[in-house]
């Protein structure tokens, strides 16, 4: 079972690495490259925790091979944050309390960044049909869709500066 | 969570993806979207020793109209259906019945040919393909061949799919002017598997049924068109006699398996009521 060399650019940053065939894009975003913000909450490709966004669209790692990645844009919750400075959807997260023990968060931001790029002025329905693949065990999803329409309207307001 | 190991391909053609399988035998695996294949292997209920991807494979992508046809890539995701204006504009019925499968991130990946291709009878595509009288390309060593969506499910995750054969295209006549439609699919969650559910496209003449076609999910080992729920309605109003026959018709040709979704007795009735409720609401959108 020969490993194949790929190339994945990973939050802008271009990583060639010789992986495994059989090898999750999840693992070998964590194990390889030490990015644990995406996480796994099942075998089954229901939670969603481990979404990251590759080439413009949410993609549960869980269920797709790093080898399948050479060539592609991979976009983590580790690189939303731009300079040190949150992204919307963070900051809606944080100020709206959509947060508890953390766990499905990386997941629920990649989505909701994702989400809001599609659909930038969503309904309430729409954000909870929007995030329908990702579950959580804390919040009850209310907070959540709070923060998402945070962060919706903070991302349409005009540039400051 | 851990997927056995495998070899991995990646043809850059249908021809090259053909001869891999025609070389591998039955040791290797068309990897499509990934979200049945990948879920299997993950719990090692298929250990391929091959996997040949088709993802970078640009002619099995694609929806455009050839006359009052229209053709959609095998590789189309699920989320590009729901997009697409041809199908929105042709083929409603796919659009707003692709929105009751799975989640937004498994639209990203999961096909419309792999959904079929699996012949799950928890898929939804099945019970859709043969409601809008499609039809599907296979390409094998010998070239290709085009087969009915009505007839195409033979078995649980068994198809008329040939080891050797590529699913390359789904055809489907364009919706005429004025055809009606609806997908009932009644589930206990969004992301679940339907417990029961109904396909139907129909046309009007005058008051009565011209044109009708249903198509059942997951309440018997493979999809099922209704046949005498058809004939029981062609020429007639839709009213709540000719409704009834068409759902004891339906019911009366239910296998359901048992399982956490429910009884058969209670899928078999649920069977039943998606059958009303799709032709109710077909009819309604008739013009």
């Amino acid at each position: 079972m020969a490993k194949k060399l790929i190339t994945v650019h990973v939050n802008g940053k271009a990583e060639e690495k010789a992986v495994e065939p059989r090898t999750l894009l999840i693992h070998f975003l964590r194990e390889e490259l030490n990015l644990t913000g995406a996480h796994i909450g099942c075998e089954t490709s229901h939670c969603g925790a481990c979404t990251v966004d590759i080439d413009g669209q949410s993609v549960k790692s869980c269920t797709h091979l790093a080898v399948q990645c050479d060539g592609s844009e991979v976009l983590t919750v580790e690189g939303l944050a731009n300079k040190g400075v949150l992204h919307a959807v963070q900051e809606g997260f944080y100020k709206e309390h959509g947060l508890q023990c953390g766990f499905c968060t990386p997941g629920m931001l990649m989505r909701a960044y994702r989400f809001l790029h599609d659909n930038p002025n969503p309904s309430e329905e729409e954000i909870r049909s929007g995030l329908s693949g990702n579950l959580c065990r804390c919040t009850g999803y209310q907070n959540i869709v709070k923060a998402v329409q945070y962060a919706a309207k903070k991302l349409q307001e005009p540039a400051t500066a | 969570m851990i997927p056995p190991r495998f070899e991995y391909h990646v043809p850059r053609s249908v021809g090259e993806a053909v001869d891999l399988l025609g070389q591998l035998g039955s040791e290797a695996k068309l990897l499509a979207g990934g979200h049945s294949l990948l879920p299997m292997m993950k719990l090692r209920f298929a250990q391929p020793t091959h996997l040949i991807d088709l993802n970078r494979i640009p002619e099995l992508r694609g929806i455009r109209e050839e006359g009052g046809t229209v053709v959609i890539g095998a590789m189309t995701s699920e989320n590009e259906l729901i997009r697409s204006p041809i199908v929105h504009a042709r083929l409603p019925l796919l659009a707003e019945a692709a929105q009751l499968i799975a989640d937004p991130q498994v639209r990203n990946r999961g096909t419309i040919g792999g959904d079929i291709a699996h012949g799950d009878p928890g898929n939804d595509h099945p019970a859709l393909s043969i409601a809008i009288e499609a039809s599907f390309v296979l390409e094998g060593p010998n070239g290709r061949r085009t087969v009915a969506a009505d007839g195409f499910f033979l078995g649980t995750y068994m198809t008329l799919l040939e080891e050797n054969e590529v699913m390359c295209e789904i055809h489907a006549p364009a919706f005429a002017q004025g055809t009606g439609w609806a997908y009932e699919k009644l589930k206990r969650k969004t992301g679940d598997w339907a417990t029961a559910g109904c396909a139907v496209v129909m046309r009007k003449g005058g008051n009565s049924v011209s044109h009708v076609r249903i198509a059942l999910t997951n309440v018997a080992p493979t999809a099922l068109r209704v046949e005498a729920a058809e004939a029981a309605l062609l020429g007639q109003p839709l009213n709540p006699a000719t409704l009834q026959a068409a759902a004891d018709a339906a019911i009366a040709i239910c296998d359901p398996a048992e399982d956490l979704r429910g009884d058969i007795e209670y899928k078999t009735a649920m069977a039943g009521e998606m059958v009303k409720r799709a032709l109710t609401k077909a009819w309604s959108r008739c013009v």
